[in-house]
Order: C-alpha cells, then sequence, then structure tokens
C-alpha cells in the first residue's frame, strides 16, 4: 500500500471526526439568525461533547450490554462510512473496501442497533422510538439506494470514488441529467428525513409525542450520549459530503494530486457554508409534519428515486 | 483413490436409512437412544458435506445405477457440482442441528415417545439427500415423495393439539398437488424424450439429450415451477408453511424453512438451466416476479406476526423470493446470451440458497432454544431474555444482523451481488425488463429495509426490555449441545460473510456447468480480501475489512474512554414522574408494527376491534379497554377459499350419487358393465 493514501485516508478520517460539529455548530448558528434568535458560540458542540465525556454514567436498571455497546458501534460503523466517502480526495485506500450499498448498510447497522437499544431499557418510550424510527428507515432506506443507484448506473460503478470522479471530469452534459435530477431530489428528501430534520424528525426537541430519533437515546448518559450525539454530527457531516461527492463533485482532489488538497478544503468549505443556510432554510421554511404524513413525504422520495432508475433506464 | 463423492455420499443415505434399525434397539433407555442416534445423524451428515465440497471443488461429475427400482427401470445416481452444492448445504445444516438435537430431543423424554421422531428424522435427511442426487424422474418422485411423508410424520409429531393435525394436513395436501404438477412435467419431457415411443425417456440423461419445441418446453417449466413452487411456499402457494413449520418441533423446523424448501430452488434451477437449457427470456421474467412478489410479501406478512416460529416461517417465504430474483436474472441474462452475468445473478442465488440455510436454521433453532426454556412461542408474553440466556441472545442476535443484511455478515453479500446483477441490466434489449428492473430493484431495496425492521422487533421483544407475560417462569440457559450447534451455524454465518471471494472460488464450477461461464477470475483480482464481481473499478466490498474496522473503532473508542475508571452508576428510567410505569406499559409485538401495518394496511386483510369495558364516570377515563386484532392473509379469501367452496360443492354433487341403498348400486354396475361392453364391442 502506498503511503500517500494512507496518509490522504488519515488526514480525511481526522477532518471528519474535528468539522463535524463545527458544521453541527454552524447548522446552529444560522438557524438562530435566520429566526432572530442570539446563537450560541460556533464551538458550543465542542464543548457539549467535552462535557459529556467529563460526565459519569447512568444505565437503566434493565440494560444490558446491547445497550452499553450501541454507542460504540455507533460511533464504528458511523466512521468507518466516513473513510469510503471521498471528502477532499478520491485517492482512498478504504474506498475499495465498501462501495456506496455497503455505505447505505454501515448506516443501517447504526441504526439497527440504536433502535434494539431503544428496546432494551424497557420502557415505553424506547420503543416507540425504535418502532417509528424502523418505520421511516424502511421507506428511507430503499429510497437512499434507489437514489444511489442512479447515481451508480450513470458512472457505471457502485465505487464513490469512481463516481465522484466520472461525475467530475465529465463535461457538463453528462452531468445535467434528467435521471440525476430526479435522484438529488429524492436524497435531498431522505437526507432530510435520515438526519432526523425538520420537517421529520425534530433533533431539539423533547416533546413525547413527537421525538423519534430521541426518544431511543433518552436514557443514554456520559461518555455514551457524547458518543451518539457526535456520530449524530459526523452522519450530517457525512451526508452532505455524499451530496457533495455524488452530485457536485467539482474540486474534489483526483488520485495523487496531494496539491489539489488545499483547494479541494476551500472549496469544501464552500460547499458546505452554502449547504448549511440551504438545510436551515428548509427547516425553518416548513413545519414538522405529523407521523403519518412522514411516510407520505418518504414515499414521494421512494417515488422520485425510482423514476430517476427508470429515466436512466428508458431515456438514457 | 478408494472412495469417491458418490460413495460417501451414498454411505451417508445409508447411515441414515440404517437409523430405523438402530433406534429401537434403544427403545428401554431413550436417553442412550437420542445420544447415538443424533450423534451418528451429525456424523453422516459429514459425510454428505464431505462428498459435496469435494465434488464441487474438483468439478467433478460422478453417475451410478442402481439395480433397485422397477424392471428396466433402474435408478440412476449422479452427483454433479449442482447437487454437490446442495449436498453441501444440507449436510452442513444437517450437522448443526444433530448436534442441537442431542440437547434439543432430550426434552421431549418422558413426555412422549422419541423413537418416532429420531427415525422420521433421518429418513427426512435421507430423503432430502436422494432428491439431490437422484438423476431420473422416477427416483427423483419417490425421493420427493419419501422426504414429503417422512416430513408430515414430524409436524405432526405434537398430535395432540387439533391445530397441528390441521396444518399438516394442509401441508400434505398442498406438497401432493405439487407433486402431481412435477410427475406430470416429467411425464412430458419423458415423453417428448423418445417420441411416446418407450420409456426410456425417464432418465434425465435421455431428457438432457433432446430439444424440446418451445410449447411443449413451456408447459413443462411451468407445471415444474408450479409444483416446486408449493413446495418452496412462493406466494400464493406459500399459505401451508406459516402453518406447519412453527408447529413442527423446533429441530426440524430449521431443516424444513433451511434446506427442505431448497430442494425445490435445487429442482427449478435443474430443470430450466440443465435439462431445458434454451428458453424464452420471458420465463425468467415470470420468475423474477414470484420473486419479487413472495420477498416483499413474506417480508410484511411476517412484520404482521407476534408468534416467533411464525414470524420466522413467513421470512422463509421473503427469502425464497430473494433466491428466485437472483435465479430469474440469470435465467433472463442466460436467454439473451450474457454468460457472465448470469454467471454473477446464479452465484448470487446459489450464495443465498447456502445462506438463508444457515441463518434460519440459526434462528430457529434460537426459537427452539427460546421455546424450550420459557413454553411460549407468542412474543407479546416474552421479553428480557438475555439477562437468562445470554448465550442464546447473542446467537440469536447474529442470526437476527445476518438475515437483515447487515456487514460483515453473510446475508450482505449475496444481496449485494443481487443488486449489482441489477445494476448490470441496463444492457438488456427487451423493453419492458427496462421497466421492469428498475421496479424489481426497488422492491428488493424495500424487502431488505423492511427485514431489518422485522428483526429490530423480533430480537426487541423477545429478548430485550422487561418479561411482559402474565406468569413468570423460572428460565434456565439451554444445554451445552443446544448452544453448539447453534454456535457454529453462527460462525459459519460470519465466515461465509467475512470471506465470499473464497467461497465464490470454490462454488465457481456450478456456473461453468450450468451458464458456462463464471465471476470467480474477475471476483478475485484484488486477491481474495476484496470481492470484486465483473470489474475492480465497477464494484468491490471487503467483508472482513469492515468486520475488522468496525472491531478496531469501537476497541479503540472503548480503551480511551476507560483509561481512567469511571463509575457506572445504575438508576431509575425517565416516567415522567408517572412511578407507575409496569412491563405490560413496553412496546410489544403489535404495538411495534402498527405504523407498518397503517402504511401497508390494504396489503392485509385486517380487522381491529377497541372495547370499551368497565365504563368508569367518564368516557374518556375508561378502567379497561380490550382491543382485538386479526391480521389475515389475502391470499386465503382470494385463492384459497374460492377453491375449497368449489370443492366441497362438487362433492355433495357427486354425493348425491352415494344413496346407501343397494339396488341403487347394482344399477351403478350393471349401466358401467353395459357402457363397457359397447366401448368393446
Amino acid at each position: 500500500m502506498k503511503f500517500l493514501p494512507l496518509l490522504m485516508e488519515i488526514m480525511q478520517l481526522l477532518l471528519l471526526l474535528a468539522a463535524a460539529p463545527l458544521f453541527a455548530g454552524w447548522v446552529k448558528m444560522v438557524k438562530c439568525w435566520s429566526q432572530g434568535r442570539t446563537s450560541p458560540s460556533l464551538l458550543q458542540p465542542y464543548r457539549d461533547i467535552a462535557k459529556l465525556f467529563s460526565k459519569d454514567v447512568v444505565l437503566a436498571e434493565n440494560a444490558s450490554w446491547i445497550f452499553r455497546f450501541t454507542p460504540y458501534i455507533v460511533f464504528g460503523a458511523t466512521l468507518l462510512a466516513g473513510g469510503i466517502i471521498p471528502i477532499l480526495s478520491v485517492d482512498l485506500p478504504l474506498s475499495a473496501t465498501a462501495d456506496v450499498i455497503a455505505l447505505v448498510a454501515l448506516f443501517a447497522i447504526a441504526r439497527f442497533f440504536t433502535a434494539l437499544a431503544g428496546m432494551d431499557i424497557g420502557t415505553a418510550f424506547g420503543g416507540m422510538g425504535s418502532s417509528r424510527e424502523m418505520t421511516i428507515a424502511s421507506l428511507a432506506e430503499p429510497a437512499m439506494l434507489m437514489a444511489v443507484f442512479t447515481m451508480s448506473l450513470a458512472s457505471k460503478s457502485t465505487s464513490l470514488s469512481h463516481i465522484a470522479q466520472t461525475i467530475s471530469q465529465s463535461d457538463i452534459h453528462m452531468a445535467l441529467r434528467p435521471s440525476l435530477a430526479f435522484a438529488f431530489l429524492a436524497f435531498v428528501m431522505i437526507a432530510i428525513a435520515e438526519t432526523g430534520r425538520i420537517p421529520v424528525d425534530n433533533p431539539e426537541t423533547h416533546l413525547e409525542l413527537t421525538m423519534i430519533h430521541e426518544a431511543m437515546i433518552l436514557e443514554y448518559s456520559g461518555r455514551h450520549l457524547a458518543l451518539i450525539e457526535w456520530a449524530g454530527m459526523m452522519k450530517l457531516f457525512l451526508f452532505m459530503s455524499l451530496g457533495a461527492a455524488a452530485f457536485f463533485p467539482w474540486g474534489i482532489a483526483g488520485a495523487g494530486n496531494m496539491a489539489a488538497i488545499p483547494l479541494a478544503l476551500i472549496y469544501l468549505i464552500i460547499k458546505f457554508t452554502f449547504a448549511g443556510v440551504v438545510l436551515v432554510l428548509i427547516e425553518t421554511g416548513l413545519a414538522k409534519m405529523r407521523l403519518f404524513r412522514v411516510t407520505e413525504f418518504l414515499g414521494a422520495a421512494f417515488l422520485l428515486a425510482t423514476l430517476g432508475m427508470l429515466a436512466h433506464f428508458i431515456l438514457e | 483413490m478408494i472412495f469417491s463423492p458418490l460413495d460417501l455420499a451414498s454411505l451417508s443415505v445409508l447411515l441414515f436409512l440404517l437409523q430405523v434399525l438402530l433406534a429401537p434397539l434403544f427403545r428401554k433407555n431413550e436417553r442412550a437412544m437420542v445420544h447415538i442416534c443424533f450423534s451418528l445423524a451429525a456424523a453422516a451428515s459429514l459425510l454428505a458435506v464431505a462428498a459435496g465440497i469435494w465434488t464441487v471443488e474438483n468439478g467433478t461429475t460422478e453417475k451410478a445405477i442402481l439395480v433397485l427400482g422397477l424392471p428396466d427401470l433402474p435408478f440412476h445416481l449422479r452427483l454433479d457440482p449442482l447437487s454437490g452444492f446442495f449436498l453441501t448445504t444440507i449436510g452442513l445444516l444437517a450437522f448443526y442441528v444433530s448436534v442441537y438435537s442431542i440437547g434439543y430431543v432430550r426434552g421431549f423424554i418422558g413426555q412422549r415417545p422419541v423413537m418416532r421422531l429420531v427415525i422420521f428424522y433421518s429418513f427426512f435427511i435421507a430423503g432430502m439427500l436422494m432428491v439431490v442426487l437422484a438423476d431420473d424422474a422416477l427416483f427423483f418422485l419417490i425421493s420427493w415423495e419419501f422426504m414429503a411423508a417422512a416430513s408430515y410424520f414430524l409436524v405432526m409429531y405434537e398430535d395432540e393439539k387439533a391445530e397441528n393435525k390441521r396444518a399438516a394436513f394442509l401441508y400434505l395436501v398442498i406438497a401432493h398437488i405439487g407433486a402431481v404438477a412435477i410427475l406430470l412435467s416429467f411425464g412430458v419431457m419423458a415423453g417428448l424424450a423418445t417420441d411416446f415411443k418407450d420409456f426410456s425417456g425417464y432418465t434425465f440423461d435421455a431428457m438432457r439429450a433432446s430439444q424440446f419445441p418451445v410449447e411443449w418446453a413451456t408447459a413443462a417449466f411451468f407445471l415444474s415451477f408450479f409444483g416446486f413452487a408449493a413446495k418452496a411456499g412462493i406466494v400464493p402457494l406459500h399459505v401451508w408453511l406459516p402453518e406447519a413449520h412453527p408447529v413442527a418441533p423446533s429441530n426440524i423446523s430449521a431443516l424444513m424453512s433451511g434446506v427442505m424448501l431448497k430442494t425445490a430452488i435445487y429442482g427449478i434451477i435443474r430443470v430450466t438451466l440443465d435439462i431445458i437449457k434454451v428458453f424464452p427470456w420471458w420465463w425468467g421474467a415470470v420468475v423474477l416476479v414470484f420473486g419479487l412478489v413472495s420477498a416483499v410479501m413474506g417480508v410484511l406478512y411476517a412484520l404482521m406476526q407476534h408468534d416467533l416460529k411464525r414470524l420466522l416461517a413467513y421470512h422463509s417465504v421473503e427469502n425464497i423470493g430473494i433466491i428466485l430474483i437472483g435465479i430469474g436474472l440469470s435465467m433472463v441474462f442466460m436467454s439473451f446470451q450474457m454468460p457472465l452475468i448470469a454467471a454473477l445473478a446464479l452465484t448470487a442465488g446459489v450464495y443465498h440458497t447456502m445462506n438463508h440455510a444457515m441463518f434460519k436454521g440459526l434462528l430457529f433453532m434460537g426459537a427452539g432454544a427460546v421455546l424450550h426454556a420459557t413454553h411460549e412461542r407468542n412474543m407479546e408474553e416474552m421479553g428480557g431474555l438475555i439477562h437468562k440466556m445470554p448465550w442464546t441472545a447473542a446467537l440469536f442476535l447474529i442470526g437476527c444482523v445476518s438475515i437483515s443484511a447487515l456487514p460483515p455478515f453473510n446475508g450482505f453479500v449475496s444481496e449485494w451481488l443481487t443488486f449489482q446483477a441489477f445494476l448490470l441490466s441496463p444492457s438488456l434489449p427487451a423493453p419492458i425488463l427496462k421497466l421492469l428492473m428498475p421496479i424489481g430493484a426497488a422492491i428488493l431495496a424495500l424487502t431488505g429495509a423492511l427485514a431489518a425492521a422485522c428483526f429490530v422487533k423480533a430480537f426487541g421483544v423477545t429478548f430485550l426490555g422487561r418479561w411482559r407475560g402474565h406468569h413468570k417462569p423460572t428460565i434456565q440457559e439451554v444445554n451445552w449441545p443446544m448452544r453448539i450447534g447453534m454456535m457454529m451455524a453462527a460462525a459459519t454465518c460470519l465466515l461465509l460473510g467475512i470471506l465470499p471471494t473464497l467461497f465464490i472460488g470454490w462454488m465457481d464450477t456450478i456456473p461453468v456447468q450450468l451458464v458456462g461461464s463464471t465471476i470467480s477470475a474477475s471476483a478475485g483480482t484484488y486477491g481474495w480480501l476484496w470481492l470484486t464481481p465483473v470489474a475492480p473499478e465497477r464494484a468491490s466490498y471487503s467483508g472482513i475489512i469492515v468486520f475488522l474496522g468496525i472491531l478496531a473503532v469501537v476497541a479503540a473508542a472503548y480503551i480511551m474512554l476507560h483509561v481512567k475508571p469511571g463509575a457506572i452508576r445504575r438508576g431509575h428510567v425517565w416516567d415522567c414522574g408517572f412511578e407507575k410505569l409496569t412491563e405490560r406499559m413496553q412496546y410489544n409485538a403489535t404495538s411495534f408494527s402498527m405504523p407498518i401495518r397503517r402504511i401497508f394496511g390494504y396489503l392485509f386483510n385486517i380487522k381491529e376491534q377497541v372495547d370499551l369495558a368497565q365504563q368508569s364516570a367518564h368516557s374518556a377515563f375508561p378502567k379497561r379497554l380490550n382491543y382485538y386484532l386479526k391480521v389475515r392473509d389475502r391470499a386465503w379469501g382470494w385463492l384459497y377459499k374460492p377453491i375449497a367452496e368449489a370443492s366441497f360443492w362438487l362433492s355433495r354433487k357427486v354425493g348425491m350419487l352415494q344413496q346407501g341403498r343397494i339396488q341403487t348400486y347394482l344399477i351403478y354396475s350393471f349401466i358401467t358393465i353395459i357402457l363397457l361392453l359397447v366401448f368393446v364391442i
């Protein structure tokens, strides 16, 4: 194995670990501005995580090893997912390990264990969160797969590095395909659902009737909660990176091109600054939906993604 | 070499058949009978595995003719890579289940005679092994019936309950309707092979050698597909499956679901890709559509169940569907002369056959362990078993993760390969396939996600939370033979998940034999660590790196966070200040699947009723609520009820002939004789 890609891989993982809370802070900041509130500092998420790490853990009486190990598994699966998505460079040794289908499955592992942890403590809240999360996932995950299938059909590969490379090197007519437009729309809808943002779920509420993700992790505390929160921020960061890599890959450094890394970093900052604003606009512009409206929302995403694939089969 | 693989396989079958002589010797000491007979069964299974692995590895084909059978119609045996693969699958699961049975069947001693179970268990496995070894229609059908009859008696084992008798009867009826269709299909092909002149066309070799006209071939294919579909439990012929599997003893359920259904898959592959060989593309499309419908309906019905074994039985319908998707895709690609992609799809289907045998066997064994410990099949009465049965819980969890197609376990690899086959389908020329393929991929994706939801429910409600039941039995972890049986199956699930390249390299003689191409050359381009079907830049996956990667991060995070010993305190759960939380307030199986029931409700026949019993002062505060829910299979109302009613109507009409008076019967005989004479003269 060559030294340079290995360095790139480590750099990217460190960037993910370090920048994910920053992006979460940025989204929160823009959200506060847009709603006319004073925002906390950009560094607040780091302080929150540091505080949680230093606290003791209180476990529920009935919690088994599933509950104790889930935070580590969630964190591990999310970090591994970060090793696959080309954030700065396509030259990643881990990208051959798992393709985009395996990436979806990695997020599924994290969700599977989070849902089990919700059932483990034996409260109504935990079960409620698990049930809702798995229902939403059972529509969002196939929609996500269909969206990534459409991207991989366009570039004839399911490897994310190849997808990013093919699309960034092709001319504008290659990139402006009807199938990709459908896939992009579906992807945005799914990303909102998967990262638990308004209008599907609200990360800031602990209102019993509406919470989904928060209900499952209600009993977590201390370092366990810190790991889960951090993994959640990384997941948001990764979905943004995935969207950038698959639909707007311009600026991501090519294979062996070390000199392009600083430029890639600048592109990344611009893309993410913009993406954060768009996310906030969606979140503040919409109200949270009732649970059974969410299925219509995700059903629409699933349909759009399938239409994208059909468009590829029939039109292209 | 003194022994050949076929010798080993025959020896294995003989050992199983000899149990009928061995078991009665220990009638006095049932404990010894269980130990000796199931140990012998395990040894015999290993012989079958050895024969299968050997054959597939070398890609040899070996034939033999037995002097048994009818005059001039001897039995033919043949061991080629395809039957070798199924021999391995059956033998491997039979080995695990036999070890498990040593512990499991002990629980029946003193309650009911064990000898019946031991003998029919051996006959059942022998029947399955003979089915895959048979090389003529006669021996195939005899083995097929032998297997069906043995399993019928096993389903009937606990025959004091009316429910079990009904399930066994339903199983027998559908199995025989299927067997008749297979018989007719072989009749068509055997007849055409010799132009209906003599009986020599009954061997599969004679059928292979002949070219069938397309309309006759189509008739033969659909007859056999119907027959095998009835055995495999393909929607809408699946109704016997969720009735029969739960009532059988759990070691039998594991075998029925894990490998007996696979003999039908074997039959479909044998008839289409080996015997008929040349067929129009729409056969493959039909198989694909049935596979898709079975997959999604199977998992949706499974989600509605609260009986653990019924839930698993419906998942067999789903997984048989996934296998058929692979086989259907392979047939489509084969008919368009794309052998490489056909080999990919076939590999995916056959790989999933092995995977499903392993994880479904494991899950049924786990369900059996739960049943053994709690005497309960209803999930609504369970909960918190992970504290009492930690081994069973961990092993059952591995089964759940595998069947939910999560890496690094085996279910993911075969579904991943199936998706890759779908993604290669834009090159197909037929326009209708361009419509079918994206929808097919969408349905398969939906199936996978729903399966994960279903197994969160199955594991979460059974093993996690607190005990929900009204009575509290003392629950103990199961004995060691049961644990070891499950452990070996779980280890196989992991190995098949992290070493797919080795497994595909081993089984590449099957696609070579059937579709004339193989993916193993390209599958190992990057070395055995990475699985790269078709081309490395197209897709790659490494189960072992995913496994080690997650393990490394988990270990690193765990160690870093435990450098300074932090205190872990146990506290009460958050109850919103209510303070009167009870176990009955937890989510259970019915409430867990409620949102999905609401989304897909139109697919089921649902009766739901809420009664306010014991009215209090105000209707907003009832003292007690009764909730009734009944979810029925729509196939009953649409397909089976009309057929049952029609046959009852017909029987009543025919029954009018039966007057009970001797004079009437004499007149019938007289008329018959007159009619016969008229025809003869």
